[in-house]
């Protein structure tokens, strides 16, 4: 097999990976489709913003939750960002703990809000690392004379 | 005798049929701002973002203190989030339904919610249309569509 199409395959394995165990949703495939030649680095950019967001909300979130009495609409307010964001990138697994993150916000639970923070900065790590990876197969097979999406 | 009807039966020569129509986008989520902007861009529109209620109503000729829009700004479609701060999008959609100018110009709300008593009061206020976040490139395509319906029936923006 040739190395084009040995990349092709294990780049299809790991996408299938993803969604399977919820990393992305269909949401990220939809963006992967907005991909051509007049904005070839689209995904990689919102993908970018999106993680140097996610990085200021959770420090700030972790700010306002350390305070003596915590202002849990502003938590809340970060979270909604969070959420929103996710969601139109179809990062699925962020998504579903912002959903929880929320509801302990409207609790005013703090230690929840906490546990949820946690979690939130652990999926982000962990979808940055995958994505980084998808990326790198992505530049691997354009190096290989390969075109990303695939031409028919 | 004069024809005082708010629409011409022919395109004005502001439309002709290879411009592309332009979509005012509104989001206070630059991600979200991103990805609207791709979503039309790939549908062959050209986008113009602003961040928030105030910075449109600004591009638009109809913050306070601005005198109303005489130039050539023309915009087909305005699609704005509901929740924004300051301004929200329902807030924003019915100063634009306010105003002379600008109140032909079809505004959609797009939100992550999905609440009834919203969805209906955006529709009360005059918006084209409700959509749930995220938003896909299907919805931009049929949206382009419902504009170029539009502009090709001769609906104009009435100076």
């Amino acid at each position: 097999m040739d190395l084009l199409s040995q990349l092709r395959g294990q780049i299809a394995d790991f996408s299938a990976f993803l969604h399977r165990e919820g990393f992305v949703d269909d949401q990220f495939t939809q963006l992967q489709k907005l991909r051509d030649e007049s904005s070839p680095g689209f995904v990689v950019e919102v993908v970018s913003l999106f993680f140097e967001d996610c990085e200021k909300l959770v420090n700030n979130m972790a700010k306002a939750l350390e305070q003596q009495i915590v202002d849990f609409k502003q938590v809340d307010s970060h979270v909604h960002q969070l959420k929103g964001s996710s969601s139109s990138i179809g990062a699925a697994r962020i998504h579903n703990v912002c959903i929880a993150f929320k509801t302990c916000c409207e609790d005013q639970n703090r230690n929840g809000c906490v546990r949820c923070l946690q979690q939130v900065n652990h999926e982000c790590i962990q979808l940055k690392n995958n994505l980084q990876t998808l990326f790198n197969l992505e530049q691997q097979i354009i190096a290989a004379g390969g075109s990303i999406p695939a031409k028919q | 005798m004069a024809n005082t009807s708010s629409f011409s039966s022919s395109p004005s020569t502001k439309f002709s049929f290879d411009e592309k129509p332009h979509v005012l986008a509104v989001d206070d989520n630059l991600i979200d701002r991103k990805v609207i902007e791709r979503l039309f861009i790939n549908s062959t529109c050209k986008v113009t973002t602003a961040e928030n209620g105030k910075r449109a109503l600004e591009y638009l000729g109809l913050a306070d203190g601005q005198h109303p829009n005489h130039n050539d700004l023309k915009v087909n479609l305005i699609i704005t989030d509901y929740s924004m701060p300051g301004m929200t999008g329902y807030e924003l959609l019915k100063r634009i339904k306010e105003s002379p100018t600008m109140k032909e110009i079809p505004v959609v709300v797009v939100s992550s919610e999905n609440i009834p008593t919203r969805i209906n009061q955006c529709m009360q206020g005059g918006a084209q249309e409700f959509l749930l976040k995220p938003l896909q490139l299907s919805d931009a395509t049929k949206l382009r569509c419902h504009i170029k319906k539009a502009i090709t029936r001769g609906v104009c923006r009435r100076r």
